[in-house]
């Protein structure tokens, strides 16, 4: 009875469990991760876990907050997990390390940290680090089964933290372009997109492995659908839009342009759609509203993919929505109850 | 199968309800002292009209109403009048009201009860008589029943086509409506009808959530018995559903327009309990001087009262017999209720409800954290706003901005602070804001007609200057009129005399000092209806208590 007003009551959920539960619909995908390439990418969630950490910590004693109540609110940790999936696993451990200080301090706190950031710190992170070190940005690893040598654990650990591989193994063969950048450089050296699929870099949907890592983010972004912790607005209208610029293109041009499908499932389409694009903060809040951004983010993604010079459109597209989202949300008001009907249609009252 | 509507928005929380429900209502004993308030209804308050030291029959008439709001107040018991003075009452505001206290002795004697027939009654005889008999609305809102029940004032002769009886009960914890329809579902269908044949309804909708199976099988079963076409609906349950615009939605798929009045929609809404005490008054004569309440929470036995009105809450409490660790009590459910500033106060017609509550029951809300923009609180908003923005505005203190967005729609529910992963007090910043708004707009209003007061005084001195000036001429005027040759002063203003410009000028000023008052007019307070003018009186009164733990408690979290 501590509450002076009402309500006395709340809802049991919180801040740091929508985050954990979020994390933990990262799981499956983060499973497939492990199973198809191997578990560096643990070793990344894990130093941008720390990272995130430690950044938050600090930049809460430099501004002056309470340290313990936002710590505990899980949003950093979920940025951090955020930027170690969309990176390379097998990379120089200060590449993660920077880039997720990065987008605690300077996109979250300086803007004034939890709930009043306008870029999705994540994706600045990203954003960072492909312009300022794109080539340790490109080392994929290579899927199992399809490289010359295959890294144990304590290889990958190595080279994450010394640099250093075993004799004889050069970084060339075990890391690959993505099959979104094959795809690209294929294309522009006039192959036919039929040739390249015949490549064993892919698979049914896209490319080998990354699609069921896709597949792992699909099901895992259900789950929060499900569960109530997103609305269906964005990973709709994201895809939606994605799958029908596709495929138009696809439709005009088969022999250049992908199917959809492909670009569903390649790259960080499903996690952008449902873990990414869905950050509360630095989307919108109308449900038009959201399903405008999602629309304009899936057709971004796609023309950056298609046209563009990098080899993935999630980051840049996110951006570039989250820019506009003031604007959206003033344009999509909802009508409030009593002002919604039309004179007529309630009894002649106005 | 009726077609029912949905709402937007609403929340499912813990009911609660099979804790006070699982026997009959009992009969609170007589307390050894009654305090009853002279306002308990929205409205003027009731003029006393007994004197300290005066012996009174259960019933009698105590408090007459004063004023076009108000209603009456009555003994609730036989006994005596021991002092009328200021006490403590259980009103948001914390503000003592003028009470009687009476001394029960014991025999509750009725003063004499008379029967009416009201189909032998005109309508406005009727409405006095439910005036005289203190009936005002037990859902909560205690808005004199008698003036619900008059023609519209705009349109004297159209119909109110559908009467609303609510017995959703959408509020946790709260069940004296649901045990009223159970107990005495007859007489409800019978007010019903009295209350119909006075509004000249076709229709009678009885929406009751279907929480309460066992009160719409009673209501239709009574239904039946009447051989009256009235329909008992069974609503889902969804908070606020019980809220009056929300269930006229529901039930009729029609939105009562912001700012107006369900009868401008042709509908009208009553409390399960209000149709009740208006039965009662009417066929038995009896005025409103007790009610059903639940006394439920952390208390041993928790069950249903009809009490007197003006028992001290106390002696009710310890009937439900608190558990040990109880640490305070809510007046109302908890959604919406306020939290008693003490026990000693008495039950009022709006006391529906005492929780006692402790740790376990009500725990402390975790710290407040920023709003991360997660629209929970829009999607659970019945008057579908964007909590999120308001709370952004009225934080920034930018009221304009929360009015634009519809501040004023805001039925202050609490939905949205109930579903908040951040446990922002949303409604709280609501009302304060609302609250806000009202005074500014006052001291505007205020201020605009010192100005034109002070316009209208310069237009007179100027005036007074003028018209001594003309006399001037019009002397001098007469003084030349020797000369002929020269032409007359005036003829230089050939469309106006002097002294008519002067004139035009005044009431344009006046014209001008009105038109600026009306442009400045406060857009959601003014030219209200009187229900809703009663119910902004009514939040006015928490302002003051608002304001002042705002300042501590509903700043954004210290950083
Ligand atoms: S529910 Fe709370 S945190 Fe979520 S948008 Fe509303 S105010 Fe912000
Ligand atoms: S308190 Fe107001 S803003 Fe909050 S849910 Fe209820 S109506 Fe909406």
């Amino acid at each position: 009875m501590a509450a002076f007003f009402s309500p006395f009551i709340s809802k049991p959920d919180t801040v740091a469990q929508i985050m954990l539960r979020v994390m933990l619909a990262l799981l499956p995908g983060i499973a497939m991760y492990v199973w198809y390439f191997g578990p560096a990418i643990l070793v990344s969630i894990a130093l941008a876990s720390v990272t995130a950490l430690a950044t938050e910590a600090a930049m809460l004693k430099l501004r002056n907050r309470p340290v313990a109540p936002f710590l505990q609110d899980n949003s950093a940790l979920l940025t951090g997990w955020l930027l170690a999936l969309s990176i390379p696993p097998l990379a120089p451990w200060w590449l993660i390390v920077v880039g997720t200080a990065f987008a605690i301090s300077i996109s979250k706190h300086l803007y004034g940290g939890l709930g009043n950031n306008p870029f999705n710190p994540a994706m600045i992170g990203f954003a960072v680090l492909i312009v300022s070190f794109p080539a340790q940005m490109t080392h994929w690893l290579t899927p199992h089964g399809l490289g010359q040598v295959e890294l144990g654990f304590l290889d990958q650990l190595r080279y994450t933290f010394l640099g250093s591989l075993p004799p004889g193994v050069t970084l060339d063969a075990i890391t690959m372009a993505t099959p979104l950048d094959t795809l690209k450089t294929r294309l522009h050296l006039d192959e036919s997109v039929k040739q390249i699929f015949d490549m064993p870099i892919y698979g049914r949907l896209a490319g080998q492995g990354s699609e069921m890592v896709s597949l792992g983010f699909l099901a895992g972004g259900l789950y929060l659908i499900a569960a109530r912790i997103i609305t269906w607005h964005v990973p709709v209208a994201y895809l939606g839009a994605l799958f029908a610029t596709a495929g138009l293109f696809h439709l005009a041009d088969p022999a250049h342009y992908v199917t959809p499908l492909f670009h569903w499932f390649s790259g960080a389409a499903m996690l952008g759609a449902f873990f990414i694009l869905t950050d509360p903060v630095t989307g919108p809040t109308t449900n038009r509203g959201k399903l405008i951004f999602a629309a304009g983010a899936g057709l971004l993604t796609y023309l950056i993919r298609a046209f563009g010079g990098f080899p993935d459109g999630i980051a840049f597209a996110t951006l570039l929505m989250n820019i506009c989202v003031p604007l959206i949300v003033l344009y999509t008001q909802p009508k409030v109850f009593g002002k919604k009907m039309p004179a007529g249609k309630n009894g002649g009252a106005q | 199968m009726r077609t029912l509507f949905k709402f937007h928005g609403g929340v499912h929380p813990p009911g609660n309800k099979t804790q006070s429900t699982q026997q009959p209502t009992a009969t609170a004993p007589i307390p050894a002292k009654l305090i009853v308030p002279f306002r308990q209804h929205a409205g003027e308050a009731a003029k006393p009209v007994v004197q300290v030291g005066d012996h009174v029959l259960k019933g009698q008439l105590i408090g007459e109403p004063a004023g076009f709001i108000s209603s009456a107040i009555h003994a609730p018991t036989s006994g005596t009048i021991t002092a009328i003075d200021m006490q403590p009452v259980a009103h948001p505001s914390g503000l003592p009201e003028l009470c009687a206290t009476l001394i029960p002795d014991g025999r509750d004697e009725w003063v004499e009860r008379k029967p009416t027939d009201y189909r032998a009654q005109p309508a406005d005889e009727l409405r006095h008589l439910l005036r005289m008999a203190g009936i005002v609305g037990l859902g909560g809102a205690v808005f004199p029943s008698d003036i619900k029940l008059r023609p519209l004032r705009d349109h004297p002769n159209k119909d109110i086509g559908t009467l609303i009886l609510n017995g959703a009960e959408c509020e946790p914890w709260i069940t004296c409506d649901d045990m009223l329809m159970r107990e005495r579902a007859a007489e409800i269908v019978q007010g019903a009808e009295m209350l119909r044949s006075m509004l000249g309804s076709r229709e009678v909708l009885i929406g009751i959530e279907d929480n309460k199976p066992e009160a719409i099988a009673a209501m239709r079963l009574a239904v039946a018995d009447s051989g009256l076409p009235f329909k008992v609906v069974a609503v889902p349950t969804i908070y606020p559903g019980g809220s009056a615009k929300q269930l006229i939605r529901v039930l009729t798929g029609l939105e009562v327009p912001s700012g107006k009045l369900p009868t401008d929609i042709g509908v009208q809404c009553f409390n399960v309990a209000t149709v009740y005490s208006a039965w009662r008054a009417v066929a038995h004569g009896e005025p409103l001087v007790s009610r059903f309440v639940t006394v439920t929470g952390n208390v041993r036995q928790p069950r249903n009262y009809e009490a007197l009105i003006g028992t001290p809450l106390t002696d009710l409490i310890a009937l439900g017999e608190p558990l040990p660790d109880t640490d305070g009590y809510i007046m109302g459910g908890p959604m919406m209720g306020m939290p008693l500033p003490s026990t000693s106060v008495p039950l009022v017609k709006a006391g529906n409800c005492i929780i006692a509550g402790s740790k376990k029951l009500f725990p402390p809300p975790p710290p407040t954290l920023p709003c991360i923009r997660c629209t929970r609180c829009a999607q659970a908003c019945p008057a579908d706003l964007q909590p999120m923005d308001l709370y952004w505005f009225s934080q920034s203190k930018n009221f304009g901005q929360a009015q634009a967005f519809s501040l004023f729609d805001c039925i202050e529910c609490g939905a949205c602070s109930y579903v908040c992963p951040s446990h922002i007090p949303l409604v709280q910043y609501f009302r304060f804001s609302k609250s806000e708004i009202r005074m500014r707009e006052q001291d505007k209003l205020a201020a605009d007609r010192a100005r034109e007061r002070h316009e209208y005084r310069e237009f007179r001195i100027e005036r007074e200057k003028q018209e001594k000036a003309e006399r001037l001429a019009a002397k001098e005027k007469a003084a030349a009129a020797a000369k002929p040759a020269e032409p007359p002063v005036v003829a230089t203003n050939p469309d106006a005399a002097p002294e008519n410009t002067a004139q035009m000028k005044i009431q344009a000023a006046i014209e001008h000092a009105k038109e600026q008052a009306a442009a400045i007019k406060p857009k959601n307070t003014e030219n209200l209806p009187p229900e809703l003018l009663a119910e902004i009186a009514e939040i006015e009164a928490r302002r003051a208590r608002i304001r002042e733990t705002a300042k501590s408690d509903v700043e954004p979290p210290k950083e």
